[in-house]
């Protein structure tokens, strides 16, 4: 049997996240080039501060600069790198604990190769370019430079000065105080690709598409004809075996008109969706209704397939571009009152 | 509390489905098999529930048409949980508690293959601070495990023996995607590939349905002849941070075993995506070296999202089943790094 | 075995606004959570289980967010589960944590419905292009409006219904200090002559999306196909047997006199009419009478929707939780300006996906009789 029928599809959105004062107070000092964490109420200074003390479930107030420099507590190898991780090389995993913080920030470590990371090294935030108030101020991390090598300036921009070890102890900062704007909102982008397949009477429905044929499943149960067909007879369970052809007419049971336009949207509205009840059906589907003023079409109207031209077919029920009236008189309510 | 038993379990696993996110062609045969394990039909059920997750198929309500599968004209009793359906029997067991019902249909399904299942449950993080890094499954795992190598926990040829012994007990599991074991030698000899991981130390993508029946009292006899009866049923979490707790103790499966009551099984299916996540899971189960872990190969032989937790037990139920054990556990978990975890005990005895 | 009895002993809901731009997710919960445990005169350590209903996970772009959001609901060394349901979840969610308490495994459970859809788009989010389908889809409206159309056809209703259910909502709303609308200037004749979005559904028939003990008598939950041959998605069957099993397990054999407020799941204005049949309060067909006449006023033999309903806030995965809650605060007599007087038995209702999965309950001043 042939596979099923198979189409990508992207499930993408920009995701606007208010942070409220605790993130914001952490997103603010990034983007001001410092990492802030807070001091819960068993004095342990948490990276990124938590937005509620794990004891006392209060709202954490008490906001700490740490260094930006730490140690290695924990790393992991990431050889094949997916879409929207740090770096497109690969690189390490590492939670690091930064000078003046107990609890550690899990980051991206750049280094060739497993060989160049240990647990107890130091290593030091590199900074975005741009900082803009999300956890992509940092870049990543790297191997901290010795105290030598800063006064050299052989490091990119942006590089931070790691903090000589005496003077990496908490500098404590009054909460909200930072050098401009609060930052109360970030930016996530969420990307997922995925392969959608249809299901085997599913994929049969839309190769009969292709072939200009409108074919439904029957139920060897309840011998009721689902077009489009579902996996299962959803009154039975069972599977629904028996193919059966179905003519290009039919019956609106009931429509809307649509007019409110929305993102995503491929119809330009107004537009009039109906559920179409095929002759010989069982369901009613939902297609399109055109060839007629949307406010003359009423519940009743029969209708017949206007296909698109062969030339554009696919397996797809968009190969019928729409339903539009065949000028006969109007079904009776009661042949159709029970399929809405 | 009411005497409840596992009494049905059918499972199907593959490493690609061919079919539609929503696995509704998958569940119709599955459930067809529990049926002819117990004699019910479905108007013998009094309640279902079901586990799956819309981001596996990327679609909201994804759920949804999989009542199809039970055929639902008359309406039924039924709900479902964004969990592994593992939980989703929690609620069932649950609901019998109440009283309102005497049996109860589980499943749970996930086409894991439909998207790249590493960046999917990246969205399992912190939204702000760790989504937006996009940190990977497998990465999690590892840093994990480097924990437990680093304090002297447990090393590679520990994790080896896990994965070792797994592929061997998979030779015998039908269903099981992975299989094939060596020898500890040969495993360590292969390449690391997330180090401190190596591929066969880190669950396959596995599609996958299963389903469970559980009855009440005297149904439970109607159904098997020896019901795996549950003595103890609970379930914990932990916070998700990273960054605050330490990754080589997992307390929510020690809360979850003690309140289920574990003492005395005999065998522990576990669900350890990760080999050193057994190491883990039997420390704070308080599994000592006579218990027999995994026998059916685990999830590191197969692993399909959402249904695996279900799937541990099923087959420790049916050890009850078919005589071999007296007292039996299931483990299921859910979050990264074991944060949170679910023990069902059971026994031949009510 | 019979059930323990439970009760409702703490409510707490947000401000709901289309947006909540001042609070984090976990912010949002917690404002409800602190409220809910301040009127029950609890803390986090009080607490026995958390039972989290959120509807689909794309809302919010996070997948199984009760995990990250444990710490901050106080989870964390707790049972926590997460329900989904689709649109009745705050129902259903409100249930299995009442079951938690009547099967006598814990004895105080914290139940949490959210959604805070201003991350990103509901309409985007329910209307995702599926491949080798027509994309005439338009969100819930485009769904239900059809529906709509049928139930109008079937009862003869005037077409005004729809409009004096929006007004009636609009001005409950006035009277409760957390709606998110909260317009005095909706009538019937200002709903009219709102634009059409779905026809016959009209921008002042919808909601916006949006952020004592009540002893509990009765809970039940049903679910039906999404499409069947023989399905009456106007007068559901589910939602017919639901109705019909929750009041033989509450002992109500003449709803609308016994029952002294509901709370029913009413997106569109035209499904007050329509569930009020489905619901068993009125013989099919006559729905729209009850509601024509003033019935479901706030001083009408049946109170409907005081809170001003999911017609005047609609946080998808609370609203169902919202309705619940309504019921149980006009019962233990906390419903401010909205409050029915005397009100001793209260409905909440919750639906969702295709009008296919139903979550009811009954909560009552008294304790439950059996």
């Amino acid at each position: 049997m042939a596979r099923t029928l198979q189409a990508p599809v992207t499930v993408a959105f920009d995701y606007t996240r208010s942070t409220g004062p605790v993130l914001g107070r952490f997103f603010s000092g990034l983007r001001d080039g410092v990492v802030v964490g807070g001091r819960t109420s068993s004095g342990e200074v948490l990276v990124p501060p938590p937005e509620y003390d794990p004891d006392t479930h209060a709202e954490t107030t008490d906001f700490v600069e740490v260094a930006p420099a730490g140690t290695v507590t924990a790393w992991s190898w990431c050889p094949e790198p997916v879409a929207g991780q740090p770096l497109d090389r690969p690189f390490a995993w590492a939670q690091v604990r930064l000078d003046g913080a107990d609890g550690t920030l899990l980051h991206a470590l750049d280094v060739p190769s497993p060989d160049d990371v240990e647990t107890g090294m130091r290593v030091q935030v590199r900074w975005a370019d741009e900082r803009t108030g999300t956890i992509t101020d940092i870049a990543c991390f790297e191997p901290a430079a010795e105290l030598d090598e800063v006064e050299d300036g052989a490091t990119g921009e942006g590089r931070a000065r790691p903090r000589p070890r005496h003077e990496a102890a908490t500098e404590q900062s009054r909460p909200g105080e930072t050098t401009a704007d609060p930052i109360t909102g970030i930016i996530t982008p969420v990307e997922l690709d995925y392969l959608y397949a249809a299901s085997p009477e599913e994929s049969a429905f839309y190769r009969g598409l292709a072939e200009g044929r409108i074919v439904g499943q029957r139920c060897p149960a309840c011998h009721k004809v689902y077009v489009p067909p579902r996996s299962a007879c959803p009154v039975d369970g069972v599977a629904t075996t028996d193919e059966v052809e179905l003519g290009h007419t039919g019956t609106v049971t009931t429509f809307c008109i649509v007019n409110v336009p929305f993102l995503g949207q491929k119809i330009t509205p107004p537009y009039v969706s109906a559920y179409v009840l095929l002759d010989g059906a069982d369901i009613a589907f939902l297609h399109l209704i055109l060839d007629i003023p949307a406010e003359e079409v009423r519940m009743g109207m029969r209708v017949e397939a206007v296909w698109k031209p062969r030339e554009e077919w696919g397996t797809t029920i968009e190969n019928i571009s729409h339903f539009r009236p065949t000028g006969e008189p109007d079904a009776d309510f009661e042949t159709y009152r029970h399929h809405l | 509390m009411r005497d409840v038993a596992v009494v049905g379990f059918a499972q199907r696993q593959m490493a690609e489905f061919d079919g539609s996110p929503t696995c509704v062609e998958l569940l119709v045969p599955i459930l067809a098999e529990c049926y002819e394990q117990t004699g019910f039909t479905r108007k013998d059920i009094g309640f279902w529930c079901s586990g799956s997750s819309d981001y596996l198929a990327g679609r909201s309500f994804s759920f949804v048409s999989a009542v199809d599968a039970i055929g639902v004209l008359p309406p039924v009793n039924e709900s479902h949980v964004e969990m592994d359906a593992a939980w989703a029997l929690y609620e069932a067991w649950i609901k019998i508690q109440t009283g309102e019902v005497d049996t109860a249909l589980v499943y749970g399904f996930g086409k894991s293959s439909a998207g790249v299942l590493r960046r999917t449950l990246a969205l399992q993080l912190d939204p702000y601070t760790m989504t937006p890094l996009w940190p990977d499954t497998v990465s999690l795992a590892g840093l994990q495990a480097r924990a437990g190598i680093d304090a002297g926990l447990w090393d590679e040829r520990a994790m080896a023996e896990v994965a070792n012994r797994s592929l061997t007990d998979a030779e015998k599991n039908e269903y099981a995607i992975r299989k094939g074991g060596s020898s500890v030698d040969e495993l360590l000899a292969r390449p690391m590939y997330a180090d401190p991981l190596r591929k066969h130390d880190c669950a396959p993508v596995t599609d996958g349905a299963a389903a469970i029946v559980i009855a009440a009292d005297d149904r439970a006899y109607d159904a098997v002849e020896r019901p795996a009866w549950i003595s103890g049923f609970a379930h914990n979490a932990d916070a998700l941070q990273l960054g605050g707790r330490d990754l080589t103790r997992s307390p929510s499966a020690a809360r979850a075993g003690e309140a289920a009551g574990g003492a005395g099984v005999e065998v522990a299916e576990l669900h350890a995506p990760f080999s050193h996540q057994e190491l883990i899971l039997r420390g704070e189960l308080g599994l000592g070296d006579d218990v027999r872990i995994n026998p059916s190969g685990g999830a590191l032989t197969s692993n399909p999202m959402f249904t695996s937790g279900l799937n541990r037990i099923g087959e420790a139920a049916r050890r009850v089943w078919d005589g071999s054990s007296d007292r039996v556990l299931g483990h299921a978990t859910s979050g990264p790094a074991l944060q949170q975890n679910l023990v069902c005990v059971m026994g031949a005895e009510k | 075995m019979s059930k323990q009895p439970a009760a409702v002993i703490g409510v707490g809901q947000t401000h709901h606004r289309a947006k909540r731009e001042d609070v984090s997710m976990a912010g949002l919960c917690r404002e409800a959570v602190d409220r809910a445990l301040a009127d029950a005169g609890m803390g986090f350590d009080d607490i026995d289980a958390i039972v989290v209903g959120k509807a689909p996970d794309l809302f919010e772009g996070v997948m199984m967010p009760e995990l990250f959001l444990a710490e901050a609901l106080g989870a964390a060394g707790k049972p926590l589960l997460r329900v989904h349901t689709a649109g009745s979840v705050g129902g259903s969610t409100a249930i299995v944590a009442s079951s938690l308490v009547q099967a006598g495994v814990h004895r105080r459970v914290l139940t949490l419905a959210f959604e805070k859809q201003s991350e990103s788009n509901a309409m985007w989010a329910l209307s995702v292009p599926v491949p080798f389908n027509m994309p005439v889809h338009a969100g819930a409206g485009g769904y239900f409006a059809p529906h709509v159309r049928s139930y109008i056809r079937r009862s003869e209703a005037p077409t005004h219904i729809g409009a004096i259910v929006a007004a009636k909502d609009r001005q409950n709303a006035l009277k409760n200090p957390y709606a998110h609308l909260r317009n005095p200037d909706t009538t019937v004749e200002s709903v009219l002559a709102s634009q059409m979005l779905w026809d016959p559904i009209a921008d002042e028939d919808t909601s916006r999306s949006a952020d004592s003990p009540a002893w509990i008598h009765g809970t039940v939950m049903r679910s039906e196909p999404t499409t069947a041959a023989e399905r009456d998605q106007v007068n559901p069957q589910a939602g017919r047997e639901a109705a019909a099993a929750l009041w033989t397990q509450a002992g109500i054999t003449d709803p609308l006199n016994e029952i002294d407020a509901a709370e029913i799941y009413v997106p569109f204005s035209w499904f007050e009419p329509m569930w009020l049949e489905n619901l068993g309060f009125t013989p099919e067909g006559e729905g729209w009478k009850l509601t024509e006449s003033g019935g479901t006023a706030l001083d009408g033999v049946l109170p409907v929707n005081c809170s001003g309903g999911v017609l005047s806030s609609n946080p998808i995965g609370a609203s169902g939780m919202l309705r619940f809650a309504e019921a149980a605060l006009q019962v233990r007599g906390r419903a401010g300006e909205h409050q029915v007087d005397g009100a001793r038995r209260a409905l909440g209702h919750a639906y969702g996906g295709g009008s296919q999965f139903f979550a009811m309950w009954v909560v009552g001043a008294e304790p439950p009789a059996n």
